[in-house]
């Protein structure tokens, strides 16, 4: 997040006056809202905001939102938002990509714009599948998911998101999904940190991939299967029934029940969003077996990108000459005068 | 010392012009003694051409043919266009050296081989059944061949060196020995050496005494061989402040001019890659200038990052070759679709694929022009030597931010490594191009970022200018507004607009001249890019020969000047020499319906004179119409 004049918007101020486009009933209208909503609450500035974003369903996101929007190519956002940002550290970039965008043809550039940690919101909508090319398995769709291009059932291992994110080194990893009222707090935590903020989003695709993620997104039972991290409280679900404890001699998280709502007495174990041995644990639980955990999973800054190359700049300019004309002459040179020759 | 020199009448040689040839193991420092010597002929007023010709691989194994690093240069007394056809003298450091260099050599040519490398275990590996010194298979050539090896470890004994670090200063006693041969100053060389060296004054030490012994062996040798001490008188030349520059040097000053005239600070996006690499790490070290530079994790991300730059409002810049522009596709679409400024520079190298990474060819014009989805016209502009880089690179800047569009650099292996004397410009002498960025809204109380001026170009507007809140991307654009359009009328409405402001460009550069010959005749030479110097000096060699033979050079590639067909028109017969299939004789072709021929090569090597002379014979010729 850039330390910017906070100006006083209304979610109006935020809807451009284009024609929305995405099937009716889609996810990416309720997260469309829920980042209106969050924009006035930053108090951030329209004519500093730049949404930029690739290809597929999500990344038609920037027309609709009334700021700076940069619709570019398919997977190179990240490289889009690194010129920008570098060009002008000033500005607040989103980053809005999908699953197919994000983790297969531009997974390269999640990765590489998380590890320099460039100053950037990304939201990654994953519906676990290829929406706008009508419905063919991504990389984050589940083993054995019949699609157009797999009649009888993909058979590719799919990636976590999160995990890859963290993997690739990112500073700040969440989730939140489309019609969750608590997205609009993930998207605060994710701008209040300074550096890449990486945020998977479920987002219910209803045409080709419709309810995927009910297992744990539906309103009904949805205590006992989303876990809600919160820094510094214990890692309690199903109504502080169950939490979730660290088995020192398996180095992994279980599942305990909590009597009575003595849960250090079940040996829950607190979220620490700093701790990142416990955000990589907490990427990798399996549903089902585990609740879903939502909210900042981690959050540990370091230096940003732009930073670094601001403080190299200045170190590499300090008492330089920025003559041109010295520089053209520079090296070892020699004067013509008539037909004599010198070194110069 | 083993001599095998033929009888010849004692002479004061004072030739017009000389080609000298540097070659050795990739570890030999072949290059940088070239360098040196380039530097040595630059001071004493010679006018010179190079060539570097170096392996693809780093340090290929010791001794072996692909493992041979070459350096050749062309100084004289008159006006130089090329690293010369035929070398007058070729160092040999090694058998391989001399194996794979032997056949360029002018007949009656000087070999100088060292002989402390001729070893049998050398020999075997550059295939040589008997050594070429002792059986009489060099008849036709001076040869001057004695222990370099020996003479160096000799003479660098003071320093204490092991025996691996004595040889490393062979290179610096072969040049000491050159440098005598040509009648040079040394002190030049031994500045750049204490500077070289500050922090190690024995290796510096070393480096000069190696020097210093090369060069008083040669007055030992003049009385005893073939060597003889040569003159070449400089060469008058325009009165001011000189250096030598190489094409990538050339680039990189050049964009910095550009950004400069502009007005605006330049964001360089680059990822590694042979032989464009030194463009980024020219640039790299000119952050005072206002220059930011991005070492991406590919070729896409750096021109997408470049893009990024010039929506931010940064003159955005990438570079690669054939491989990474092929990456780059994609994106410079989207630079087309957005109407941004962008400059791509290309130093060409053989293809297709991985090809020849280290040798040069022009064999990426088709690239430049067609290679795009969909009708995405952009400017073409084509440096004809390592000089003309540092003009060319200023012109591509301009076309950039005056017609919101992308613009392609072609250079080659050859220009961006070659060197050459550069008259030092006067930047007061620049004509500016300051960019304006839009403020307000550009139709009363409407914004219109798609609404075009007088040459065609969209208003440049950067994020954070208040009230201009818009969104731009790949998708078709309504005209004016630049909302979403894919409307049947539109799409055409936008694809002319889009091809009416680049060919447009055509009237504002200048006319296409004559660049030696007259206007109309019956040949007309062709020519684009680094083929410059060689087809210069065989017209200019056949116009004295009395035959009928104009060269015309061009830079934009594409659009061309307006009045290249008329011109093309006054000729009987156009001849096009490219180091290519024929690319630009079909540009020409299509765009002027005249009946271009191709005189075409792609060895990896620049265009010979003597070739390029028999082709403009054969063209004159009646076989040659047809």
């Amino acid at each position: 997040m850039t330390e910017l004049t906070k100006i006083e918007t209304t979610l109006k101020d935020w809807e451009s006056d284009q024609e929305v486009r995405w099937c009716p009933g889609c996810g990416d209208y309720a997260i469309l809202k829920a980042v209106q909503r969050t924009l006035p609450q930053l108090g951030a500035d329209p004519k500093n905001t730049v949404f930029v974003s690739g290809i597929g369903c999500s990344s038609r996101f920037p027309y609709y939102i009334e700021s700076y929007g940069f619709h570019t190519i398919h997977g190179r956002a990240p490289a889009f938002a690194t010129g920008i940002k570098m060009a002008n550290p000033e500005l607040d970039v989103w980053l809005v990509t999908g699953d197919g965008d994000g983790l297969s043809i531009g997974g390269n550039h999640l990765m590489h714009v998380l590890r320099r940690n460039l100053d950037v919101q990304i939201m990654l909508f994953n519906n676990e599948i290829y929406g706008l090319t009508k419905g063919q398995y991504s990389p984050t769709s589940r083993e054995g998911t019949r699609t157009p291009s797999t009649p009888v059932g993909s058979v590719d291992h799919p990636t976590r998101p999160c995990a890859f994110a963290l993997g690739s080194g990112a500073r700040f990893v969440a989730r939140g999904f489309d019609v969750s009222k608590k997205l609009p707090d993930v998207l605060k935590a994710a701008h209040a940190h300074k550096g890449a903020a990486f945020v998977e989003i479920f987002q219910n695709c209803i045409v080709y991939n419709k309810d995927v993620f009910n297992d744990f997104a539906a309103p009904k039972g949805a205590e006992d299967r989303q876990l809600w991290l919160e820094d510094g409280q214990p890692l309690l679900f199903a109504g502080g029934t169950k939490g979730l404890s660290l088995d020192r001699e398996a180095c992994c998280l279980t599942v305990v029940d909590v009597v009575d709502g003595d849960w250090q007495a079940a040996k829950v174990a607190v979220h620490d969003v700093r701790n990142r041995a416990l955000a990589h644990m907490l990427v990798e639980l399996p549903f089902g077996e585990f609740p879903m955990a939502l909210g900042v999973l981690y959050d540990d800054p370091k230096p940003t990108f732009e930073e670094g190359v601001a403080l190299e700049r200045e170190m590499a300019t300090k008492g330089k000459d920025t003559s041109f004309a010295k520089l053209l002459a520079k090296g070892q040179t020699w004067t013509v005068k008539g037909s004599e020759t010198e070194p110069g | 010392m083993a001599t095998i020199a033929p009888e010849k009448p004692a002479e004061t040689r004072n030739p017009e012009a000389v080609v000298v040839r540097f070659a050795g193991d990739s570890g030999d420092g072949m290059q940088l003694t070239g360098g040196q010597f380039t530097l040595s002929t630059a001071l004493a007023g010679n006018d010179l051409a190079t060539f570097p010709d170096f392996p693809a691989e780093i340090r290929a194994p010791q001794g072996t043919l692909f493992g041979v690093s070459a350096f050749q240069i062309n100084f004289g007394s008159r006006e130089i266009n090329t690293a010369g056809d035929a070398p007058d003298v070729l160092v040999a450091m090694n058998p391989a050296a001399l194996k794979t260099n032997l056949d360029a050599l002018k007949p009656g040519g000087l070999i100088i081989a060292d002989t402390g490398e001729f070893s049998k275990r050398n020999l075997d590996k550059a295939r040589y059944e008997t050594n070429p010194i002792e059986d009489g298979s060099l008849a036709k050539w001076d040869v001057l061949a004695f222990d370099i090896s020996a003479l160096t470890i000799e003479a660098v004994k003071a320093y204490g060196l092991g025996n691996k670090d004595a040889l490393r200063c062979k290179n610096m006693w072969t040049l000491g020995l050159a440098l005598w041969m040509f009648d040079r100053d040394r002190q030049p060389i031994v500045d750049w050496l204490n500077a070289k060296f500050r922090t190690k004054p024995d290796i510096a030490g070393a480096n000069i005494a190696a020097l210093n012994a090369g060069h008083a062996y040669g007055e030992t040798a003049e009385l005893s061989g073939p060597l003889k001490k040569v003159h070449v008188d400089p060469l008058e030349s325009e009165p001011g402040l000189y250096r030598t520059i190489t094409g990538a040097e050339a680039v990189s000053l050049g964009l910095v001019a550009g950004a400069q005239l502009a007005g605006l600070h330049m964001f360089f996006g680059g990822y590694p890659i042979t032989p464009a690499s030194s463009i980024l790490h020219h640039l790299a070290r000119l952050k005072e200038f206002g220059i930011t530079t991005f070492q991406a994790e590919d070729e896409i991300a750096a021109i997408c990052a470049a893009i990024g730059a010039s929506y931010a409002g940064q003159l955005g810049v990438t570079s690669s070759s054939g491989p990474g522009i092929a990456l780059k596709g994609e994106a410079m679409g989207l630079a087309v679709m957005t109407e941004l400024p962008l400059v791509i520079v290309n130093s060409q190298r053989g293809g297709p694929s991985t090809g020849l990474p280290t040798k040069t060819e022009q064999s990426d014009l088709y690239q430049a022009v067609y290679g795009r989805n969909g009708d995405a016209p952009l400017p073409v502009i084509a440096a004809s030597s390592p000089a003309d880089a540092f003009e060319c690179a200023i012109e591509a800047c301009r076309i950039a931010v005056q017609y919101m569009t992308p613009v392609i650099l072609l250079t080659d292996g050859y220009i961006a490594n070659a060197a050459e004397p550069w008259k030092v410009p006067d930047p007061e002498t620049f004509a500016p191009f300051p960019v304006r960025f839009l403020t307000e809204k550009n139709n009363g109380e409407e914004l219109l970022p798609y609404k075009r001026d007088e040459k065609g170009a969209r208003p440049w507007i950067k994020p954070g200018t208040p009230g201009l809140m818009h969104r731009i991307g790949g998708i078709e654009k309504q005209v004016d507004t630049g909302h979403l359009d894919y409307s049947p009328a539109n799409h055409q409405a936008m694809t002319d607009a889009r091809k009416a402001k680049i060919d447009g460009i055509a009237r504002d550069i200048a006319p296409q001249s004559v660049t030696l010959g007259q206007e109309g005749g019956k040949l007309a030479v062709v020519g684009w890019g680094s083929t410059f110097g060689p087809i210069r000096r065989a017209v200019d060699n056949c116009r004295k020969k009395g035959l009928d033979v104009s060269h015309i050079h061009f830079r934009h590639v594409w659009p061309m000047p307006a009045n290249t067909g008329e011109l093309l028109r006054k000729y009987e017969r156009i001849l096009v020499p490219e180091m290519n299939t024929g690319q630009f004789k079909t540009v020409l072709r299509d765009q002027f319906l005249v009946d271009a021929r191709p005189y075409t090569k792609t060895s990896g090597q620049p265009f010979k004179i003597a070739e390029l002379e028999a082709a403009i014979e054969l063209a004159l010729s009646s076989s040659g119409a047809e």
